[in-house]
């Protein structure tokens, strides 16, 4: 008996978690790679319409986002229903997107000033009349390249 | 020599068993304050900034695809009513013109989109609109490509053959300044 009971005492059937940190690390990188770090706390509900010829905007450092849709129900009480827009984390009138191109700009080396994109992120529900706004204004600024950011269509004939 | 000496019994390896624990925090860190956006969209180009309106009427009628969108998101397309979901037909036949009909573009390169929207119009309806015409453009585009070269187009395609492509068949879609009827 006390044979087998000395055998078990010095073999450790313990499994190794020296591996473990390593499988967690793997998990830690591969989402670090595939995500962005959240910039701005959304104020106004974005739900982006559907749309089937989309285009991947590839580096995000050259996107800026403009968001427009209705404030949620937080800043309702403040800021009422109409659809407004968001640029950063505040909200913003259509005065201040220029400003907020050209702060964007300087964080990006001249020579790629060319390549860069701005996403209108647009609630479906909101009539053209602000985006038309915000469209004009773009025009105005010079920034010409703009992405209308939209959701892979589910039910899309492919 | 029965007493071992203090440093041979210490365990001389760093305990790696709290290592897990770290990472799992910095991964539950970068869980929530990461987002994974679906950073997709439809890339439009928009025309540079002028005070005057560009004049479209000097332009033939036939070579005109006019597509207006009024606020309650119906659509009279040349002048007639139709469906969101016929358009991408009728625009890729219109630019083609594969029978020669005399109302339609005379070549692919002349044809020109004009789309006209309500400032009352919704987001949606529009971009619906915009992605139809684009699919049409997507889809002519893929089957020249499939003629010349065999593959379909792609913007992995070297530089020369897309250029070939986009010169056969240019995107042109024109937006003009949209009316305001339905404003909310």
């Amino acid at each position: 008996m006390s044979k087998f009971s000395k055998k078990r005492g010095k073999t450790k059937p313990e499994v190794s978690t020296a591996s473990l940190p390593d499988i967690i690390f793997m998990l830690l990188f591969f989402f670090m790679v595939v995500t962005v770090l959240r910039d701005a706390e959304l104020k106004v509900k974005v739900s982006t319409p559907y749309a089937t010829e989309l285009t991947k905007l590839e580096e995000k450092s050259l996107v800026n986002y403009l968001y427009i849709g209705r404030p949620t129900q937080k800043f309702q009480s403040l800021y009422g229903t109409k659809p407004r827009l968001q640029l950063g984390d505040k909200f913003a009138t259509i005065q201040d997107i220029p400003l907020f191109l050209e702060k964007h700009k300087i964080k990006v080396p001249e020579n790629r000033h060319g390549q860069i994109t701005s996403s209108l992120r647009v609630d479906g529900e909101v009539t053209m009349g602000i985006v038309q706004d915000v469209k004009t204004e773009l025009r105005k600024s010079g920034q010409l390249k703009v992405n209308y950011s939209a959701k892979k269509d589910p039910n899309a004939s492919e | 020599m029965a007493k071992k000496s203090s440093r041979d019994r210490m365990n001389n390896e760093i305990n790696a068993g709290s290592m897990a624990d770290i990472a799992f925090l910095l991964l539950i860190f970068f869980l929530v304050t990461t987002t994974i956006v679906e950073d997709k969209g439809i890339t439009v180009k928009l025309p540079p900034w002028s005070e005057e309106d560009p004049d479209i009427t000097k332009l033939k009628t036939r070579n005109v695809f006019s597509v207006l969108v009024n606020a309650q998101d119906q659509l009279l397309v040349r002048g007639e009513p139709t469906r969101v979901e016929n358009l991408r037909e009728d625009a890729k036949i219109f630019i083609r013109n594969p029978y020669n009909a005399p109302d339609m573009a005379e070549k692919p390169t002349k044809a020109i989109i004009s789309l006209k929207n309500d400032r009352g119009t919704s987001y949606d309806a529009y971009l619906r609109v915009y992605n139809e015409l684009k699919a049409a453009y997507n889809e002519l585009w893929d089957e020249l490509s499939e003629q010349k070269y065999g593959v379909p187009y792609s913007d992995d395609m070297p530089f020369a053959y897309k250029k070939a492509i986009r010169d056969e068949i240019p995107f042109v879609l024109s937006e003009a300044e949209p009316t305001s009827f339905g404003e909310e």
